[in-house]
């Protein structure tokens, strides 16, 4: 039935519309639909993973898992923003559902997302042991959520053993599609080698040649990623690295480090750090006069980082971003997204948010374009690796590893004086294409395992 | 090696920081060796002086007067968890009281974080406090060289109620030993409270100062209430001289070697406990056999 809706689709359109407007046609031939696709399915594709006990009912489960506590947790709880805002747009057949996945009609493949969320508490344990639950009890056929990336690599090898779509929200780290890249894994946001290669350039032109640069690291595979891509970036343009500090995730005071940083004698900060440890790091780097004669980079831009620092602390800061609100200014889609998200939540989105939304549209897409949610389908699918219209422009999967090809932002902290609202901090300074940031696939040694 | 300003550099730094943890733990201690309850909602108590804080700067626009908001606001929490929860505990077993303040601990955050959100809120350095110090090869932000010496202050009012008051002479003799407190005439209940509630003050008065420094957070207690029971295990426990000690003791250990290897930093803490408690486990000032 399914298949037939699509073949008629383009020829038929008005047609169709037409019996949408019946709203007891429409009842009607949503339930006769799902019931057929289901017998289709279930007799078309062997049993894997949760398929197909997972779509036995009238709902499919998505389990979102995110840090609700700890230096990520604001973070975290954008990102279920994001998701239920994906969700209800999904289930309502929205026109924006639409604009991502034009085969959507009410939910996913008819069926209405149903979805539960866990606090992952920034811990790669405590992240398998509340996924496992989403799939076990659950029957989830859908994985979502993360700031870290020590946690999306935990999350995402469990997934692939289970068999089950897992979906990084915030993942910086290289490893993440790179060596701990995983069949069942798709990462949508910029990474520390994206960031880096759009973000050195600008800096150079900005800050000048010959800059000395000092690092603060969170020490765990997100931190070393972009370090080592900032270093690869900055050196090759001429710029040194005289310093390098690497405090854990959830340190509360960064004297010790600042101190040392103080003493290295470099002119150009790079802040690596991210959510409150980003917040924290920065406000005492100012006060230990570091920001006075050094200038601060943040090549991976935490959400909020912006409204918990302040404008007078931000501006002429420069980062990358995955999305920030603005965008809505020149795309339609992002305007949508924008909007509806103030509207729900009485502010601004945060890129944490978007990249959530976004997975969920990707994701539903994929399926609906897959016709199934039967896994290995629905990989191959994305493997595809088709143009998709979305709210940051044109994107695409790269089927060797597993990334998104998509345009990175960089971004600059406003004057206050020139910021139009509180909400206005950054200026966009330059939307970098996909195509010219991505790193060769084999350079950070992704081999993706079997689908089935 | 590192060079000798770096050195001398984190010895200060380390000493400032310790200083902090030095307060924070003798509010915990005194409640632990007057009351025998080991208060894990103390980190609790700490974020709540931090957001009475934030709340009166927000009114009045004074920080001197957040510090108070922050002192009150933390007091009157404490007076209330005493008065309905705790007190019903004194004669239960230890983990009964670790799980109940434990408890309470995590209601008042998650309550925090339904009313503030999880975004950090903004408390400034107040104007008094910006700009840098140089002394020599030293520079310290002023702020923190001020919170020293406020920290300083709370120690020595603490030092001088608990040493050179009656109300002082009572809870160190109720320290020793209860019972005979009690049955020389003393209501030792309302004693208790009193030095919950002052327990309780400590940590906010210790949350407000060091806002400025941090992200306050629903969640900002936690690492010091985690750090505040290794200074007292290192200082001897229900010890004030100890937690005092103890705490300049961890300051230092941390930002030392921190100077080498920052990420030991913290390990060299646990491991520099966990040593002691082998070699002398009543620790630095405990005395042997106490409860």
């Amino acid at each position: 039935m399914n298949n037939d809706d699509d073949q008629k689709n383009p020829k038929n359109g008005i047609d169709r519309r037409d019996f949408l407007k019946l709203s007891a046609g429409v009842a009607g031939g949503m339930m006769l639909s799902g019931g057929v696709s289901q017998l289709a399915q279930a007799a078309d594709y062997p049993a894997i993973g949760n398929y197909p006990v997972g779509i036995k009912g009238s709902s499919v489960f998505m389990g979102i898992a995110v840090p609700r506590t700890g230096p990520y947790s604001a973070q975290g709880e954008d990102e279920i923003k994001g998701y239920l805002l994906a969700i209800d747009h999904i289930n309502k057949g929205s026109s924006l559902a639409r604009a991502y996945s034009p085969n959507s009609h009410k939910g996913v493949m008819g069926k209405k997302i149903e979805y539960g969320i866990a606090d992952n508490q920034t811990k790669p344990n405590v992240a398998v042991q509340a996924i496992s639950k989403f799939i076990s009890e659950h029957k989830a056929m859908m994985i979502t959520g993360s700031v870290s990336s020590a946690v999306a690599i935990a999350a995402g090898k469990l997934c692939d053993r289970e068999r089950t779509i897992y979906l990084p929200a915030i993942s910086g780290s290289n490893a993440t599609t790179g060596k701990d890249c995983q069949r069942y894994s798709f990462r949508a946001c910029h990474f520390a080698y994206t960031s880096a290669k759009a973000l050195a350039p600008v800096i150079k032109n900005a800050l000048g040649a010959g800059k000395k640069v000092a690092y603060l690291t969170p020490d765990y595979t997100y931190g070393h990623s972009v370090y080592n891509s900032m270093k690869q970036f900055t050196e090759a343009q001429g710029w040194s690295t005289v310093n390098n500090q690497l405090p854990p995730l959830g340190t509360s005071d960064f004297s010790t480090y600042l101190l040392n940083i103080a003493n290295s004698g470099a002119d150009v900060l790079v802040n690596i750090c991210f959510g409150r440890d980003a917040v924290i790091s920065t406000k005492q780097a100012k006060q230990f006069g570091l920001l006075d004669k050094m200038t601060l980079v943040m090549p991976y831009m935490a959400p909020f980082f912006e409204e918990e620092v302040g404008a007078d602390l931000l501006q002429g800061v420069y980062g990358t971003t995955e999305f920030w609100w603005t965008l809505a200014e020149k795309n339609p889609m992002a305007k949508e997204f924008v909007a509806d998200f103030e509207k729900k939540n009485g502010r601004k989105p945060g890129w944490s948010a978007h990249i959530a939304f976004l997975q969920t549209m990707l994701w539903a897409r994929a399926v609906e374009s897959a016709h199934t949610f039967h896994p290995p389908t629905v990989v191959a699918e994305y493997e595809k690796g088709n143009k998709i219209t979305t709210d940051i422009g044109d994107v695409s999967w790269r089927a060797a590893d597993h990334q998104l090809e998509r345009p990175v932002f960089v971004i600059r902290g406003k004057k206050p004086s020139a910021m139009r609202n509180k909400a206005d901090f950054y200026d966009v300074v330059e939307a970098v294409p996909g195509a010219d940031v991505m790193p060769p696939i084999e350079l950070f040694g992704c081999k993706l395992g079997s689908a089935t | 090696m590192p060079s000798l300003p770096l050195f001398l550099s984190q010895l200060f730094n380390g000493l400032a920081t310790g200083l902090l943890l030095s307060l924070i733990s003798a509010g915990l201690t005194i409640i632990y060796g007057t009351l025998g309850v080991l208060n894990l909602a103390h980190g609790a108590l700490f974020m709540v002086g931090a957001y009475a804080g934030f709340m009166a700067l927000q009114w009045t626009g004074s920080f001197v007067i957040a510090i108070f908001g922050g002192m009150i606001g933390s007091l009157l929490v404490g007076l209330v968890m005493e008065r309905v929860i705790v007190r019903f505990y004194y004669q239960r077993p230890p983990e009964d009281q670790i799980l109940v303040t434990f408890g309470i601990g995590i209601v008042i955050t998650e309550l925090v974080r339904l009313s503030f959100g999880g975004i950090s809120k903004p408390v400034p350095i107040p104007s008094w406090g910006e700009g840098i110090t140089r002394m020599g090869f030293l520079f310290y932000p002023n702020y923190r060289i001020e919170m020293m010496v406020f920290v300083a202050i709370a120690l020595l009012a603490l030092y001088l109620l608990l040493y050179r008051t009656r109300l002082g002479m009572i809870v160190r003799a109720g320290i020793e030993d209860s019972l005979m407190v009690n049955m020389l005439g003393i209501n030792v209940y309302r004693i208790f409270l009193l030095v919950f509630g002052i327990g309780a003050m400590t940590a906010g008065f210790a949350g407000i100062v060091t806002s400025p420094i941090l992200a306050v957070t629903p969640d900002m207690g936690e690492v010091f209430l985690v750090q505040s029971f290794v200074v007292i295990v290192i200082g001897g426990v229900g010890s004030f001289p100890g937690a005092i000690i103890g705490g300049i003791i961890a300051g230092e250990i941390v930002s030392l070697t921190s100077m080498f290897s920052p990420a030991y930093s913290q390990v060299m803490l646990f491991a520099v406990m966990a040593v002691l408690l082998a070699v002398r486990p009543q620790g630095l000032f405990g005395i042997e056999g106490r409860e």
